[in-house]
């Protein structure tokens, strides 16, 4: 017998169900007055540095129809390309933007909104820079473990073309699906799960 | 972080997830995820500082009744009404190490299997006095301490006569986002378990044990409180030892 490498196995995850908004939002769910506010609903203030955006769309389920019951996090750099978090060793972070935000998909309508700042670039590992992206994270009734994806700036022309992940790509067609469309300081990033348009999303 | 206030934070890339121990984007049986799975390749790549960093949360954003569900949503002098328990346990990662310092957020039904929310139209009674929502944030050890009430077990359209077991749903952050991990806790000798088609997602016998309680007498409250113990395991992360430096280059 080798030695036991004595590693556990990680939880397994599961659905977050329809009801997830008590849980991570419950101002939203009408459930008020445990919490002052939602977590993740504000990510910038007077003094946040960068430029403003808002991200703005919907999840598209594999039948056309708005997921109205999803949440949504994101994480990213600041507008100097840190991040907010102790495993950040390459300096220190706007310390009025926190980089993480969660907004519920409207239930009517079924879309999320993020007032937020354009993130600056961050490097891979081998040291080259990738283009500005937003990580997203997404929850919901019928999802058994959270999606993983990116959002990119359609107007990065030049970083897209040289970022490490969107070069990993092997069908160039969906590289489109991980790129906003821009109209103003708004994007429109539509995350499609399943079928034609689906998004790439990520196991990493 | 007494223990580890020397040491410098980690920044390896995690474990690879093991996504046949976690349940496939697509199982029929759990209906809604026929539509709502992905049906190409996820793209896998070694994790970046997108993913090995993620948001930290300081213990002042929690008020003193957040892991209380059966007092933060009461009135004055009054309580929710059910099974009290207490619910604990310690997150860790995969190498064992206690993951201190990491929210984690639980959100369940009340004693009679009645959810707090708009959407919910099941008969059983909503409690006053109970909300359903909880917050806690790990000590320096990894554990985590809240109070409930018991869930029932509500029906579900599914299938023609789908029943949820008891459960409680978990949301954990880690110390990196791709940590980052919802999940739902069952209790000990629930037969409804294993009849269950969300627990079902699950290929694993193994996998689902991972995810029930057991009964924890040792710290019960005499008079008080039954206690059940969830311990929650993260993703590993590799160390960095012989990898090229992220601010390096």
């Amino acid at each position: 017998m080798v030695q036991e490498l004595g590693y556990l196995k990680e939880t397994p995850s599961q659905t977050a169900g329809p009801y997830v908004h008590i849980g991570l939002t419950p101002n939203y769910s009408e459930i008020v007055g445990v919490y002052e506010a939602d977590l993740g609903s504000t990510m910038v203030n007077d003094k946040t540095l960068g430029e403003r955006i808002t991200i703005t769309g919907r999840v598209i389920d594999g039948a056309g129809a708005p997921v109205r019951d999803a949440v949504l996090e994101i994480w990213q750099a600041d507008s100097a390309g840190l991040y907010n978090s102790p495993s950040e060793l390459r300096g220190t972070a706007d310390p009025n933007f926190a980089g993480w935000g969660r907004c519920p998909t409207n239930s009517a309508d079924g879309v999320f909104r993020f007032e937020t700042i354009k993130p600056g670039r961050a490097p891979f590992k081998d040291g080259r820079k990738m283009a500005p992206h937003i990580t997203f994270w997404i929850v919901a009734r019928g999802i058994n473990i959270g999606l993983h994806t990116r959002m990119y700036f359609p107007e990065e022309t030049a970083a897209n073309a040289e970022d490490p992940l969107l070069a990993r790509i092997e069908h160039k067609d969906r590289v489109a699906t991980m790129i906003g469309v821009k109209e103003g300081s708004i994007y429109t990033f539509d995350v499609h799960l399943q079928g034609d348009k689906e998004t790439v999303f990520l196991d990493i | 972080m007494s223990d580890r206030s020397n040491s410098k934070p980690e920044t390896g890339a995690f474990f690879a997830r093991d996504r046949a121990w976690h349940p496939p984007a697509f199982s029929p049986g759990y209906k809604t995820s026929v539509l709502r799975s992905p049906q190409r390749a996820l793209l896998s790549l070694d994790g970046t500082i997108s993913e090995i960093t993620g948001p930290v949360f300081g213990h002042s954003i929690l008020n003193e009744l957040d892991n209380d569900l059966i007092h933060n949503f009461a009135r004055a002098g009054e309580s929710a009404i059910g099974e009290r328990i207490i619910v604990h346990g310690r997150v860790l990662d995969e190498r064992g190490r206690p993951v201190p310092g990491v929210l984690l957020e639980f959100w369940q039904a009340n004693a009679g299997g009645r959810y707090r929310h708009k959407k919910e139209t099941y008969l059983a009674a909503i409690d006053p006095n109970f909300g359903g929502c909880g917050r806690a944030i790990t000590d320096d050890e990894g554990r985590y301490a809240f109070r409930t009430i018991r869930p029932g077990a509500y029906p579900w359209p599914n299938g023609v006569n789908d029943w949820r077991p008891a459960h409680i749903h978990f949301s954990v952050f880690g110390h990196g986002f791709a940590q980052r991990l919802i999940t739902q806790m069952y209790f000990e000798g629930d037969p409804m378990i294993w009849k269950c088609p969300i627990v079902g997602t699950i290929p694993d016998k193994q996998a689902v044990e991972q995810l029930i309680a057991p009964l924890d007498w040792g710290n019960t409250i005499p008079m008080d409180a039954r206690a059940y113990k969830f311990d929650i395991v993260l993703r590993g992360r590799r160390s960095t030892l012989f990898e090229n430096r992220l601010e390096g280059n």
